[in-house]
């Protein structure tokens, strides 16, 4: 219903226009419409792999950066800290110019752009993935590890089978959240080359000169993108509240 | 090490505990014998929760020493495992794992902890509920049972681990009234079996019919241990006296 209003005043809008919009560009009754269509289109793919690809990375990373953050041990939860602190301070735009411009030279290893651009983006986001399962963790009762304690179970199993399943449960709004702000900075990888959404965009904007038209349509292709992933992301807490309520 | 300390089925020895500036445990030793059954009252705050807590090392105690079936009680992992297998414990506010079923909830620490088989583990599960008589809420969550069924799982949860000694934490406290007996019942029925066990309770009437001994515990220190008899009766402090009279009044 909401899509449906939105989509509605957005046609009206662009509809009522005149003159100065030229969207034969992106008119799918013509071949070049089609094509430029199609161009635009085809960056979804990269948008999707790109950002499920790291945010894949950045989930496991965080986990693994939280749990020295909860140890009894200064030393562990100094490296929880410096890590939040450093990486989280870098502007991701930052992190993937170094990781693409940077990393090469320092390790001699020549990194391609997709990688280039998963590698920062799993990166940046991890830190706050940390943050996240951090409060996720202590969340839960104290009484919850003392139960598991007094039935022998070792950390490992008391993580994987009592507190993470609950811990998950409660942040799956905040993952969700960082899903969504993922798929909308995988479009500043469009600066070292990646053929995602914004960098074909820009592309088809160079050759076409028509930016108005080129980048509503890429707002569009946003809108869409994200409202489907938070309507599947809705559906999947909804599940999970059921299931809570069985 | 002497002769107690290694016949006893819980031995502590002069045990003292702080939170910060609170003196929580002040110098206290008790002795359990295998089989017997020890009742700790006093008011809040006395220590008897910590004093329990320190037996399967939830609490880490600061000076003095604690052996559990001969076993010493120190900082390294194994001497805590050893102890916590042999240890149950059951809480005051049940400590059962929302997300799992009853089923599951019994079956986790057999299946991990003991390397038993799965159908081991159901087993065990299945035979300890029907102890506690729920055995039709093998398949519910706990959210979905009364306070009452919660604690009776918990007890089962605990006994799944064959525990020789059976630690009870206020298990009554957190119930509605009308849901004590059904657990006191069944703590009973654990006493008449020979389980070695300790708690804490401010049920007196349990205490009476299924104590050994009784101890009471006042700002960190055991202030008299007697055999319930004597202790209702002819109960040789006036603190302890004050207590007996407040709660055993209505």
């Amino acid at each position: 219903m909401k899509h449906a209003f939105l989509f509605a005043a957005l046609a009206f809008l662009l509809g009522g226009c005149s003159g100065d919009w030229g969207w034969y560009v992106v008119d799918p009754r013509t071949t070049t419409g089609i094509t430029n269509l199609k161009f635009l289109l085809g960056g979804l793919w990269y948008t999707i792999l790109l950002s499920v690809t790291a945010i894949s990375i950045s989930v496991v990373v965080g986990l693994l950066v939280a749990l020295p953050g909860l140890s009894q041990y200064r030393v562990l939860r100094a490296f929880n800290r410096v890590y939040v602190e450093v990486v989280r301070s870098v502007p991701i735009l930052v992190l993937i110019l170094w990781v693409y411009y940077g990393l090469p030279p320092v390790t001699g290893i020549t990194i391609g752009i997709f990688w280039s651009g998963v590698i920062a983006l799993a990166l940046s986001d991890s830190a706050f993935q940390a943050e996240i399962f951090r409060a996720g963790i202590q969340s839960i009762d104290k009484g919850q590890y003392e139960a598991s304690h007094s039935i022998s179970l070792g950390y490992a199993d008391t993580m994987r089978f009592v507190i993470l399943p609950q811990a998950i449960r409660r942040i799956l709004p905040a993952l969700g959240n960082q899903l969504v702000y993922m798929l909308k900075m995988s479009s500043l990888v469009s600066v070292i080359g990646m053929q995602e959404l914004t960098r074909r965009a820009n592309e088809l904007v160079v050759s076409e000169y028509r930016p108005l038209e080129i980048y509503t349509v890429l707002v569009l292709e946003y809108l869409v993108l994200i409202l489907i992933v938070s309507a599947l992301v809705r559906r999947l807490e909804n599940r999970m509240k059921a299931d809570d309520q069985r | 090490m002497d002769a107690n300390q290694t016949d006893a089925a819980i031995s502590v020895r002069n045990i003292s505990k702080h939170f910060g500036d609170f003196r929580a445990l002040n110098n206290v030793s008790l002795n359990v014998r295998a089989g017997e059954r020890v009742v700790i009252c006093g008011p809040s705050g006395s220590g008897k929760s910590t004093l329990i807590r320190c037996i399967n090392r939830l609490e880490k105690h600061e000076s003095g020493t604690i052996h559990v079936d001969g076993l010493v009680l120190d900082d390294s992992r194994r001497s805590r495992d050893a102890i916590r297998a042999k240890v149950g414990m059951v809480f005051q506010q049940f400590n059962l794992f929302p997300h799992l079923t009853v089923l599951e909830n019994l079956t986790l620490g057999p299946l991990r902890a003991r390397g038993k088989s799965p159908e081991e583990a159901r087993e065990l599960a299945m035979r300890y509920l029907t102890r506690v008589r729920i055995p039709e809420q093998a398949e519910k969550f706990p959210r979905q049972l009364s306070g009452g069924q919660q604690q009776r799982v918990a007890i089962a949860r605990s006994l799944c681990m064959e525990p020789q000694i059976m630690l009870f934490d206020e298990p009554t406290s957190a119930l509605d009234p009308e849901m004590i007996n059904e657990v006191l019942e069944v703590m009973t029925e654990l006493a008449r079996s020979g389980m070695t066990m300790v708690c804490v309770t401010h049920e007196m009437g349990f205490a009476k019919g299924v104590a050994d001994t009784m101890v009471f515990m006042d700002h960190g220190e055991i202030v008299e241990t007697a055999p319930p008899a004597t202790f209702f009766t002819t109960p040789a402090t006036e603190r302890c006296r004050d207590f007996l009279r407040k709660i055993l009044r209505h």
